[in-house]
């Protein structure tokens, strides 16, 4: 179904050959075919609505009108656009300047948040001493999964006496408590799936953030996110104030435009992807990778 | 009231509205360039009027499908559904779900812990069916699960059971190997019950976009897709890939799953479904 963009734009610049020069329109019909790409990755419609604005400013300028190469032109700008729209830097985690660090997870149900878990606590674990700490307290065996995960990890792991049971503010003062005890310098709270339009549950996340002033709030987003990331991520942060985006899944083909939009609605750093359900599929993220991969290169 | 017209910003808005519905391009061109013509055929001049058209138009698209909308087949005896799908969609949940509504039909449900790969998993179903009453046919983590619905067939067989509900691992549809391994479960399922279908149905997140569309070809080549179900609809996401999904390759939607307890599951509804993709 989706040829790439590249193609595209080749097959319309080619019809335009020994016409001479580009025109307006010429460039529109490239820019509805970025548009399409842009939207069959999965950018949201209002994101992808913005960036062909700019791009299209960009094309109109000579460097494109003049080129001889018109298509790779257009493929420049908007794979430099998309460069750009997520961020040059490499995007580090920030940890307290008095330990202990507290981490967050928190996203959609299935999204990847206890998998993640663990899998940041060993990616930190040569310098540091993490634990996790199970605050899924609703889902069937939640606390288990995190538990067996860490155990195969070797991390230190933290959760409710009794499972199935127990109160989420509870068990995240008890963390506390235990991790100054035991000289833990990250905490890694899991939480429980929600949809961002429950007002209880984000709520929860709210009166958690105030009690663990947390150095960072993770959003775990899953790569296949269609149009609602954007939502999603905007909820999120306004709730549980997120400072960064764990991409999940991007093991599969999905073109994850999703991650796109999330970083132009909030300006949110995408800091992480996931790339497996190994432990060991935890990677920093890199920009222009995702940029070639939403372009389908 | 009196009704809005039909100019440019009514079509752009419509395109507006499928596109953030996850509906996909091709098709809302497709869909748009259809109502174009029909407005031009009828003549209508309301944009409201219009509009419902639209929602019969494509809910007419889905009711001609197969099976849309209709709960699973349950004559056979026992009857057996596989629920697959990539990792975090819904699976596990939809077992339970289904098995709690079967059961409160009068039916003797067994859930069968095919999933033997990720952590918890078996635990996970396990505590699914004490809470909702229903057993459940486990072998140790790291098992074949192709040896856990043979067993859970047998069972069912020997206990007199009606259903098989049978949870598997998540998995990628790109992961070709994890995709031999489903195979190899459903040929037990057919080998052992030849006579009888087998129903499996593809578990997807309604927050999911594009990517949907694939996953739903390459589980259907697998496995020759009984249906769709579509899970966390809850959500604000509208879900409109499935539209793609049903169209193309005329698969039906089977239910929807709108919480996370075991009672949140309701046969799919088009007229609904296109009316709050429109809304
Ligand atoms: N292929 C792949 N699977 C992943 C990745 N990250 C997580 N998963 C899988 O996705 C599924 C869901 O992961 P979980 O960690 O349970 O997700 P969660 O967000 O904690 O889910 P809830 O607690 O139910 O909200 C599991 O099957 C994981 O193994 C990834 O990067 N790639
Ligand atoms: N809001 C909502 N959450 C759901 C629904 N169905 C499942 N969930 C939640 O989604 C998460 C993942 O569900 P699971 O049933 O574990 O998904 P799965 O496909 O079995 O996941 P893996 O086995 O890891 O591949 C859990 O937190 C469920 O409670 C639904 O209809 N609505
Ligand atoms: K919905
Ligand atoms: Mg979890
Ligand atoms: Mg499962």
């Amino acid at each position: 179904m989706f040829d790439s963009l590249k193609e595209r734009l080749e097959g319309i610049f080619s019809k335009l050959r020994g016409k001479g020069r580009l025109t307006e329109e010429d460039i529109n019909d490239a820019l509805r075919e970025v548009r399409r790409a842009l939207l069959e990755a999965d950018v949201n419609y209002k994101i992808a609505k913005d960036l062909v604005e700019r791009i299209k400013e960009r094309c109109l300028g000579q460097e494109v009108l003049s080129s001889i190469t018109p298509a790779q032109q257009v493929y420049a700008v908007v794979y430099e656009e998309l460069c750009n729209l997520m961020g040059g830097k490499k995007e580090r985690l920030n940890f307290a300047a008095k330990p202990p660090s507290v981490f967050m997870l928190v996203g959609l149900q299935g999204s990847g948040k206890t998998t993640t878990a663990v899998k940041l606590a060993l990616k930190i674990s040569d310098s540091h001493k993490p634990m996790v700490v199970a605050c899924d307290l609703r889902r069937p065996a939640a606390v288990k999964q995190l538990k067996v995960l860490a155990e195969k990890a070797r991390i230190l792991f933290f959760g409710p006496e009794e499972a199935g049971s127990g109160n989420v503010m509870d068990v995240t003062r008890k963390a506390l408590s235990y991790a100054d005890a035991h000289l833990i310098d990250v905490i890694i709270f899991d939480t429980a799936g929600r949809l961002h339009i429950d007002d209880d549950l984000m709520t929860e996340l709210e009166q958690m953030h105030k009690l663990l002033d947390p150095s960072e709030v993770l959003l775990v987003i899953d790569s296949m996110t269609g149009q609602e990331g954007v939502n999603v991520a905007e909820a999120f942060k306004e709730k549980a104030g997120i400072t960064g985006v764990v991409l999940t899944k991007l093991d599969g083909d999905a073109r994850g435009g999703a991650a796109l939009a999330v970083k132009a609605a909030t300006g949110v750093p995408i800091k992480l992807v996931g790339v497996g359900e190994h432990l060991e599929d935890l990677e920093e993220f890199d920009a222009t990778r995702m940029a070639q991969r939403i372009l389908g290169m | 009231a009196p009704g809005k017209k039909i100019d440019e910003s009514f079509w752009d808005g419509l395109e507006e509205q499928l596109l953030l519905g996850d509906v996909g391009v091709d098709l809302t061109d497709e869909l748009v360039a259809e109502l174009r013509q029909e407005a031009k055929k009828s003549n209508i001049k309301d944009a409201s009027a219009l509009k419902e058209k639209f929602v019969d138009l494509i809910v007419r698209k889905l009711e001609e499908i197969p099976g849309m909308g209709k709960p699973i087949e349950t004559k056979n005896k026992p009857a057996v559904v596989l629920l697959v799908g990539v990792n975090g969609s819904g699976k596990t949940t939809t077992a339970a779900k289904l098995a709690s509504k079967f059961t409160s039909e009068g039916k003797k449900v067994l859930l069968a812990a095919a999933d033997t790969y990720r952590a918890a998993a078996i635990d996970q179903l396990k505590v699914w069916g004490e809470k909702i009453g229903v057993r459940v046919v486990a072998h140790d983590v790291g098992g074949d699960p192709a040896a856990v619905i043979y067993d859970a067939i047998e069972s069912a067989v020997a206990s007199d059971a009606d259903l098989v509900i049978s949870d598997t691992a998540g998995r990628l549809h790109t992961k070709h190997n994890l995709m031999e391994e489903l195979k190899k479960v459903k040929r037990v399922v057919e080998r052992r019950l030849p006579e009888e279908p087998s129903e499996s149905l593809l578990v997807l997140d309604a927050v999911m976009g594009q990517n949907a569309f694939y996953q739903a070809e390459v589980f259907n080549e697998a496995l020759s897709l009984t249906g769709v179900i579509l899970a966390k609809y809850d959500n604000t996401a509208k879900g409109g890939i499935i539209l793609a999904v049903a169209q193309r390759m005329s698969l039906p939607i089977r239910y929807v799953g709108l919480g996370e307890g075991s009672e949140d599951l309701e046969l799919f509804e088009p007229r609904s479904f296109v009316e709050a993709l429109l809304s």
